[in-house]
């Protein structure tokens, strides 16, 4: 299993050096630069060139490139050009923020979202079934951002409820929990009743009803065990993805974090914070998929073996 | 009698597929339920077990009767009770019978646990007694392992195990051998059998082999497109079948110095329970005996010998008359 980790971790090198190098040039390639941000109205343009020169932005692309990537693997992130500090500052300040958001919000699906999923299966083609599948397809067809400022209209500005936006105080947390999680629901809930489904139709489930063991704790103790594992693999590819999706739910809520933060460096052209922050936002979907592998073979003997 | 069926009928929504279905079985018998795929073998194991609600079958009419008990509009809850604890029921394939993601161990041990009350650590000791007795190697140690880690034969015998755990009286076994090699199903036949006599419990036996039946079965009952073709003890079935479908069944069976093209396959294939006619023998169409009534009215079970055979042109009767005395 150590041996496993280690070697899925080694095979993430080549794939993070990869998608740094997709960043890079992505955002170079975009029209404009930091140093129209910096400079005073009314500058020379050798003014324009000593700042150019002073970030490096006049060497080759490759480069530039060696130079940060180098910086990065040793754990500097450099300076950010236009907001004038450490870019591990500025992501250390945001990150926590993001982090319980994103937590959150992936507790609030997965709990709700494996619930919905296993009282459908169990009622499977009821209207029960149907009502709250249908209530979760209906939630998983509208965005993000849509979902949050329609709470907002509902919960802060007419019952006033909840602060409308930022960071003070646990209230202010609910409406983008709510909002990034009710996406996340769906999905889960979706997953979970057609892993249930597929669980409860297996040869092992008619025997255990034949040793005479309560339905339900065939269903919570067997079938949900089996049902989960397709489950959290889906979770941990979903943790990246609530990562980047709280970048619009953060903007909508006027919340620090790294979705604000990578936002607001987009516009300036903060090359460095741009950096950084995608390539956090990419780690997440890696870290996850690894994730996703571990606790699947912790979950199945059989996969366990197969790793050996 | 430990289970007595009597005039069982069962439905699954409007489709009839077990036409007043009769037999019995003791303590320290073996009863052979045989036909062939499709003749409602499996469902009548799942109609005993109380399992046919499951998949939705309904029984229409008829009786089972356990050591005294009417089981037929049993209550869920109380059959709950019975199921693993005084009938226990081996399914057909102990590849995928197993739940693949627990310990062998804590799958016998959930039976005395559940049904003898047992402690963790006591339902352990249990399990690995048993699992020792049905001649497991290293049985603490197999209690460890998960199912994908032993062979089929040792699978079907920790299912048998479970049907043990909690001393069932009654054990329906729904083709136990047929997914398991040759060698393999020998020894699954003979752990049945010993069971049986060793600790004088009923053994409801489902299968197509007439191999085994032959081999450990006490009684046959022999079932055809959802009704009792023929059913009694085993010798006289063997030696002088009566019903035209037991002895092409039987003539199914290789023997040794058997003439290479001796062995005889019965033509034609079981109607669908769709086309389950009424009024006729629905084995007619296929049997070379059949005549006019055959097609028109259905044959009532009456005693040929020691037999119950359900056919108008029973055979074998000239060669052994003094059999219609009884």
């Amino acid at each position: 299993m150590l041996g496993f980790a280690i070697r899925r971790i080694l095979m993430l090198v080549p794939v993070f050096l990869a998608v740094s190098v997709i960043i890079f040039l992505m955002i170079h390639m975009l029209p404009g630069d930091p140093i129209d941000n910096l400079l005073r109205i009314g500058a020379g343009p050798d003014q324009r060139a000593a700042l150019t020169e002073k970030y490096g932005l006049d060497r080759p692309l490759y480069e530039q490139y060696l130079y940060w990537i180098g910086n990065v693997v040793q754990g500097d992130f450099g300076n950010a050009i236009v907001q004038r500090r450490p870019v591990a500052s500025l992501i250390g300040q945001a990150l926590p923020y993001s982090l319980t958001l994103g937590g959150l919000a992936l507790l609030v699906s997965t709990v709700l979202g494996v619930t919905v999923g296993i009282i459908a299966a169990s009622f499977k083609g009821s209207w029960l079934d149907q009502g709250l599948m249908g209530g979760v397809l209906f939630g998983s067809m509208l965005p993000n951002f849509w979902i949050g400022l329609l709470l907002i209209l509902v919960f802060s500005v007419s019952l006033g409820w909840t602060p409308v936006s930022g960071a003070r105080g646990w209230e202010s947390l609910i409406l983008p929990v709510v909002t990034i999680g009710l996406g996340g629901t769906a999905l889960v809930a979706r997953v979970t009743r057609v892993a249930m489904i597929d669980a409860q139709g297996r040869d092992f489930v008619m025997l255990l009803h034949a040793k005479g063991v309560h339905p339900a704790v065939i269903q919570l103790r067997h079938v949900l065990r089996h049902a989960l594992i397709p489950v959290v693999t889906i979770l941990a590819l979903r943790i990246g993805w609530i990562m980047g999706g709280a970048v619009t739910v953060e903007v909508v809520f006027a919340r620090p974090g790294l979705g604000s933060l990578l936002i607001k460096s987009l516009n300036q052209h903060d090359y460095p914070v741009v950096q950084a922050s995608l390539l956090i936002l990419a780690m997440a979907v890696l870290l996850g998929t690894l994730l996703g592998d571990l606790l699947q073979a912790a979950m199945d003997p059989r996969i366990r073996d197969n790793l050996k | 009698m430990l289970m007595e069926v009597k005039d069982l009928s069962l439905s699954i929504g409007k489709v009839a597929l077990l036409d007043r279905v009769s037999f019995a079985v003791d303590r320290g018998q073996v009863l052979g339920l045989v036909g062939e795929s499709g003749s409602g073998k499996s469902l009548t194991a799942l109609a005993l077990t109380g399992l046919v609600r499951r998949i939705g079958g309904r029984i229409t009419g008829g009786s089972i009767v356990f050591d005294g008990q009417e089981l037929s509009d049993l209550p869920e809850p109380a059959y709950r009770k019975l199921r693993g604890k005084r009938i226990a029921f081996i399914t057909q394939n102990p590849m995928s019978a197993l739940d693949a993601l627990k310990t062998i161990g804590d799958q016998v041990d959930q039976v005395s646990r559940l049904h003898l009350g047992l402690s963790r650590k006591a339902a352990r000791a249990h399990t690995v007694d048993i699992l020792t007795r049905l001649r497991i190697p290293e049985a603490a140690t197999v209690a460890r392992a998960y199912p994908h880690q032993l062979s089929g034969g040792m699978k079907q015998r920790v299912v048998i195990a479970m049907a043990l755990a909690a001393d069932a009286d009654l054990i329906i076994a729904d083709e136990p051998t047929t997914a398991l090699d040759v060698t393999v199903q020998a020894q699954i036949v003979m752990i049945l059998s010993e069971l049986v006599r060793k600790r004088n419990i009923g053994l409801i036996l489902i299968t197509h082999d007439m191999g085994v039946v032959a081999q450990i079965c006490d009684k046959v009952c022999v079932l055809y497109a959802g009704r009792v073709a023929e059913s009694g003890p085993v010798g006289q079935l063997f030696d002088a079948p009566r019903h035209p479908y037991s002895a092409a069944l039987i003539g199914c069976i290789p023997r040794e110095g058997m003439a290479t093209g001796a062995l005889k396959g019965i033509p034609g294939t079981v109607p669908s329970a769709l086309n389950y006619g009424a009024e006729c023998c629905r084995f007619a169409s296929r049997c070379s005996r059949a005549d006019a009534l055959c097609h028109t009215t259905r044959p009532l079970p009456h005693a040929q010998g020691a037999a119950w055979v359900a056919c108008h042109h029973p055979q074998g009767i000239a060669a052994q008359p003094e059999a219609l005395d009884v």
